[in-house]
């Protein structure tokens, strides 16, 4: 018994030293080696009595289980110092540049359409369209425009015949004519899209974006065309509070028409929308005329609403601090970069608008 | 619509302040663009500091001075005046002033070798008194804080510039928008004085008026003023006018634009003794001429309303008048004509003949026929008091009679439409001081339209003159509702959003480019589509629709290239025409890569883009947007732009007639036209209107998870093949040999050259055969290898390659 002790303590001792793999595997022969040490202690075994095997045998076992764990962690910290000490040699320059990144962006008129269809949609409007090339009953006459009146001179148009009856949209109104053509009332719709006005200066771009808005039904009056735009407009610029004023004007296809100035001030040259004493007019609405009602098909005596046109590019360049329409379409690469949004930063109520 | 505050309190008796008409007239509708003074010439001079002042170098009496002249701003100017030093204030004539003692106007310019930037004055060039020793001296107490501003006053009166819209004739002179204002709580419109004028005789030039069809010319009203002295105008009259920024002209001439600024009431004057015999109101014959009043010659079209005598045409009325009977100082008898003529009339003959005249702007938004004799009165008696002469009777000619409109107003559409109530008592005021004669029956109003007013035809007219001039901020805000008709997007509409958003984030900006484009570029691209041209471009290197997304990205291309950027991504999703009628557009996503991969970059080597880049990019994003690669099928077809050889076609299906995408190289010959210098150019296009609607939605679209566990094989196999066999069609073929069995099939390698034979190709693939019932033996394994190459040898005429 004294004696597997003995080799017990050797043994745990010598593990205890600075070893290297090889003297481990050393120890490893001389204990359990075909003649190892502890190897012929189990042959002894046969020969000792009945009584003192039964003990010498459990002893026997657990000094063997104990030096068997020591060399396995023994063997794991070598392995392990090793490793250490390669990895030692494998240190990189993680200040290197990684390898190329191309981030995509998303052009602002394209993501100030979606922050608007996310605004209306939740008020449940949904989202029309139309076509580019207009003739010219849907672009005005359906639209109580008729020809020879002077409100044409306010869209200076662009034509695709000499008849002067197909056109370039001059606005997104004709979404409203053909929508309500194709469908039945109640009507609750948004429509943005590009629009065409022979036009070319610092505030005005011969291509250009809108929306339309229209929402028909039996009772809608003008105190929910003034709540839908005051929703609308705190919601895009993400402000509580939003100085509103509605003023009479004049659209030939609404009847009473305003428009519609926010308030803003400027502060270090940047316009800050909300309070201030400034106005701003950034949109034109009114109630649909009747005219244009029976144009298509709708009794005006049964059936009202509103209808409003805002300026996209107007909207993004007042949030956004945009100075230059023109600069819109002109694709440079430093302006799409520098004003551009992440594609996966996709509007949405419950995200919030914008980051 | 311009006027001065002075001359609206001839028609409006208000204890108003400026401020409060100012707000008050945009209350109303009638936006005010501007309220200030009309600048003048003497604003050129200011108040302004010599900070430095140092010898001339070639001459010996002058100084060159730097000056403040305010707003940070600093000029050197040469100065000859003895007094001209440092800290001296004085008054600084910048250059275009013009001189008041001498009328001389100051330009920029060099005096002995120093460039001068304008004047320092002394006070006798300025007319403040003869002193003319030295530069005007200012007392620091009373100017040191003045730096930079005007040294004289602006004396004219602040003019108000309204924006009227179209549909408000009456409010294009003072006395309408004194009516408005009144109506609105600003004050009481007072009545016009009737000073009874002396009519002497009648008027003995005979006035007729043809019944041509459709006549533009209704009412013809005239007298004869006899024995005037045209001249120049009083003071007052003078000053109306230049406040307004018009020149003054001549009594006869101001007086006439006076009584238009003042009523809307456009008139004529004629010299009496040009016409010939007497006045025919006539449609024109096409080829008849006349020289207008702007020293134009018009030619004429038929059917334009002329005013003629027995010559020939004198004008062309309420457009222009002719030079033949024009007035002059020497003139001595007049004929002053007060007419109405027809909206739809006026805007046609000027369209055409493409004048634009005070007359014209306000006869087409129509004129109040009424009128007529009222012109005729103020403007006779104000000749007559001005340039002597006397007045004969009015002849008034009309072959058409006005009645006032009509309209029943039941008032309870007041709130209908508007949210809001108004008494019904505040109502009939409003519309009674609007000039509306009203009578009440039971719970309708009976209204009678003021002539002046051709805008108001119906109810919803009567409400909206009520609520503007009530005022918008009655109109209650109501939250709105959330209820939903329909899903805010349809398929396309998601489709469009998706895909946009998915090219994106492949690395392309996104751009917005013209819908339309240069024709010289269109033609490159326009493949089969027909030119689609634009009647009156913005430019001429804009002038048609583009047939394709590619011509402007290409061009844009070019630009930022230019701009010193290589390597470029970018995109722009959007309309494309195939013919000029509504609806004949598509819409496309067009995308474009240029220049390198990986350039400079430390760990990678760098290689041009190649079509394999649009390729993946491309097919990414139709998986992405839920499309199947499995049933993808591509062909070697694609639009002319492209390089012949570098460029192919997707079909969501084989058995496909359109395909919904192409992507290649840009063909070579377009770029070297277009000047495109770059290491490669290649780019997709994405038709979404060919993407069939994927019908079902996703949820319905999952099947059942199935896997397999049991044990992957895999082999490679080398195929001999013509070098123009295409591996879609090897991948075709094996994987329809099994479907259960193989699972994917990956090209590893494609070699020519040694050891091939000349006009073959090796493709090395590798298989990957699983069942998914049990683990294949070698035997089950060697069987689908044997049938791999004897039905791809079969089928392709491709030899294994050992």
């Amino acid at each position: 018994m004294s004696d597997i002790k003995k080799i017990k303590d050797e043994y745990l001792n010598k593990l205890d030293n600075d070893l290297d793999i090889e003297s481990v595997n050393q120890i490893k022969t001389e204990l359990f080696g075909k003649n190892g040490q502890i190897s012929n202690s189990f042959k002894t075994l046969g020969s000792l009595p009945n009584d003192e095997r039964k003990k010498f045998a459990s002893d026997l076992n657990s000094i063997k289980e104990q030096l068997q764990e020591k060399i396995n962690s023994k063997l794991q910290e070598i392995e392990i110092k090793e490793i250490n000490s390669k990895l030692e040699n494998e240190k990189l320059d993680v200040t290197l540049p990684e390898r190329e990144i191309k981030q995509g962006k998303i052009h602002p008129v394209s993501q100030v359409i979606d922050e608007i269809s996310s605004i209306f949609s939740e008020i449940g409007f949904s989202v029309e369209e139309g076509p580019d090339v207009e003739n010219e009953h849907y672009n005005f006459t359906a639209l109580n425009t008729p020809d020879n009146h002077p409100a044409r001179d306010m869209h200076d148009t662009f034509y695709l015949d000499n008849n002067k009856e197909i056109l370039l949209r001059t606005h997104t109104s004709p979404v409203q004519v053909r929508t309500m053509l194709n469908g039945k009332p109640p009507f609750k719709i948004i429509a943005p899209g590009r629009t065409y006005r022979s036009d070319s200066d610092q505030t005005h771009s011969p291509m250009f974006h809108q929306v339309e808005g229209l929402h028909i039904d039996k009772d809608i009056n003008m105190g929910h065309l003034k709540g839908c735009l005051n929703y609308f407009i705190k919601s895009f610029f993400e402000v509580d509070k939003i100085k509103m004023r509605f003023r009479p004007s004049h659209f030939p296809f609404t009847e009473p028409s305003a428009e519609v100035d926010i308030g803003y001030e400027l502060k270090d040259g940047k316009i800050v929308i909300g309070e201030g004493d400034k106005w701003l007019e950034i949109l034109g609405c009114g109630m649909v005329h009747p005219n244009v009602l029976k144009n298509v098909n709708v009794n005006p005596d049964k059936y009202q609403g509103y209808a409003f046109g805002i300026g996209i590019d107007r909207l993004g360049m007042l949030k956004y601090g945009i100075n230059d329409l023109r600069a819109f379409f002109e694709t440079d690469y430093r302006w799409l970069n520098h004003f551009g949004f992440d594609p996966l930063d996709v509007p949405s109520n419950y995200r919030g608008l914008s980051r | 619509m311009k006027f001065t505050m002075s001359w609206l309190k001839e028609h409006l008796e208000t204890k108003h302040k400026d401020t409060q008409i100012i707000d008050k007239l945009t209350d109303i509708g009638l936006e005010v663009e501007s309220f200030e003074n009309i600048s003048s010439d003497l604003d050129n001079f200011k108040v302004a500091k010599i900070i430095n002042a140092e010898q001339h170098p070639n001459a010996d009496r002058l100084r060159v001075c730097d000056v403040d002249i305010g707003k940070k701003k600093i000029v050197k100017v040469v100065c000859g005046a003895p007094n001209a030093k440092k800290d001296l204030l004085t008054v600084y004539a910048a250059p275009g002033s013009v001189i008041p003692k001498n009328n001389m106007k100051l330009t920029v310019s060099k005096i002995r070798g120093v460039t001068s930037y304008g004047m320092l004055c002394s006070e006798s060039e300025l007319k403040l008194s003869d002193e003319s020793e030295g530069i005007t001296e200012l007392k620091p107490s009373n100017y040191l804080d003045k730096i930079g501003n005007n040294f004289f006053k602006n004396n004219t009166e602040k003019v108000v510039d309204l924006s009227i819209t179209p549909n408000r004739p009456d409010c294009l002179g003072v006395r309408g928008i004194a009516r408005d204002l009144a109506a609105a709580g600003a004050g009481k419109l007072k009545s016009i004085s009737h000073k009874n004028i002396k009519k002497d005789g009648s008027q003995n030039i005979k006035v007729s008026i043809t019944k041509d069809k459709n006549q533009g010319c209704t009412i013809f009203a005239s007298c004869l003023i006899k024995g005037v002295t045209n001249k120049e105008s009083p003071k007052w009259l003078k000053e109306k006018i230049e406040t307004l920024g018009q020149k003054p002209i001549s009594a006869i001439v101001d007086i006439t634009n006076y009584v238009m600024l003042d009523l809307n009431r456009p008139l004529h004057a004629y010299d009496a003794d040009k016409i010939d015999e007497e006045i025919i109101v006539r449609n024109s014959k096409k080829g008849e001429t006349f020289e207008a009043l702007d020293n134009k010659e018009y030619k004429l079209d038929d059917g334009m309303c002329v005013i003629s005598d027995q010559s020939g045409v004198l004008g062309l009325g309420g457009v222009i008048g002719g030079i033949r009977s024009g007035t002059e100082l020497e003139t001595k008898n007049i004929l002053l004509e007060s007419a109405y003529f027809i909206p739809r009339s006026i805007r046609k003959t000027s369209k055409l003949l493409n004048i634009d005249t005070d007359a014209k702007f306000r006869f087409e938004r129509g004129i109040d026929h009424q009128s007529v004799e009222l012109g005729l009165q103020k403007a006779s008696q104000l000749i007559s008091e001005i340039c002597g002469g006397k007045i004969s009777k009015f002849d008034i000619q009309k072959i058409k009679q006005y009645k006032k409109i009509e309209i029943k107003f039941n008032t309870s559409l007041f709130e209908k439409i508007t949210g809001f109530k108004v008494k019904e008592n505040e109502i009939i005021k409003i519309l009674k001081d609007l000039g509306f004669e009203v009578s009440k029956k039971k719970s309708e109003l009976n209204l009678k339209v003021p002539s002046w007013r051709p805008d108001i035809s119906q109810p919803i007219d009567i409400v909206e003159e009520v609520v503007r001039i009530k005022g918008y901020e009655n109109i209650e805000t109501i939250e709105p509702k959330k209820n939903r008709l329909k899903d805010t997007l349809n398929k396309q509409q998601k489709l469009f959003h998706f895909l946009q958003r998915s090219v994106a984030s492949k690395g392309y900006l996104e751009t917005i480019t013209w819908s339309f484009t240069d024709s010289r570029i269109n033609n490159f691209f326009k493949e089969n589509l027909k030119e689609i041209k634009i009647v009156n471009p913005i430019s001429s290197d804009l002038d048609v629709l583009r047939n394709s997304i590619f011509s402007n990205l290409a061009f844009y291309l070019k630009k930022n290239l230019d701009r010193g950027f290589k390597d470029i991504s970018f995109f722009e999703i959007g309309p494309i025409f195939k013919n000029k009628q509504p609806g004949e557009q598509l819409t496309v996503i067009g995308a474009i890569k240029s220049g390198k991969i990986s350039r400079l970059n430390w760990n990678e080597k760098d290689r041009s883009v190649d079509i394999f880049d649009v390729k993946k990019d491309l097919i990414q994003t139709l998986m992405e947007a839920g499309y199947d690669k499995q049933s993808f099928f591509i062909r070697d077809k694609s639009p002319s732009y492209y390089h012949p050889g570098k460029s192919g076609s997707v079909y969501l299906d084989k058995d496909d007639i359109d395909p919904v995408a192409y992507f290649g190289e840009l063909h070579p010959n377009i770029v070297k036209k277009l000047d495109i210098k770059t290491e490669g150019v290649v780019g997709f296009e994405i038709y979404l209107d060919y993407l069939k609607d994927t019908k079902i939605k996703l949820k319905d679209q999952k099947l059942n998870f199935e896997y397999s566990d049991y044990q992957k094989s895999e082999r490679d196999y080398a195929f001999v093949v013509d070098k123009n066999y295409k591996a879609q069609d090897l991948i075709e073929i094996i994987s329809s040999i099994d479907k259960n069995l193989i699972r994917s099939i990956k090209i590893f390698d494609i070699y020519e050259g040694e050891n091939i034979p000349d006009g073959k190709k090796s493709i090395a693939l590798n298989v990957t055969i699983q069942s998914s019932e049990k683990t294949l033996e070698e035997n089950d394994l060697e069987k689908i290898n044997k049938l791999i190459i004897s039905t791809v040898e079969s089928k392709s005429g491709a030899k294994i390659r050992s």
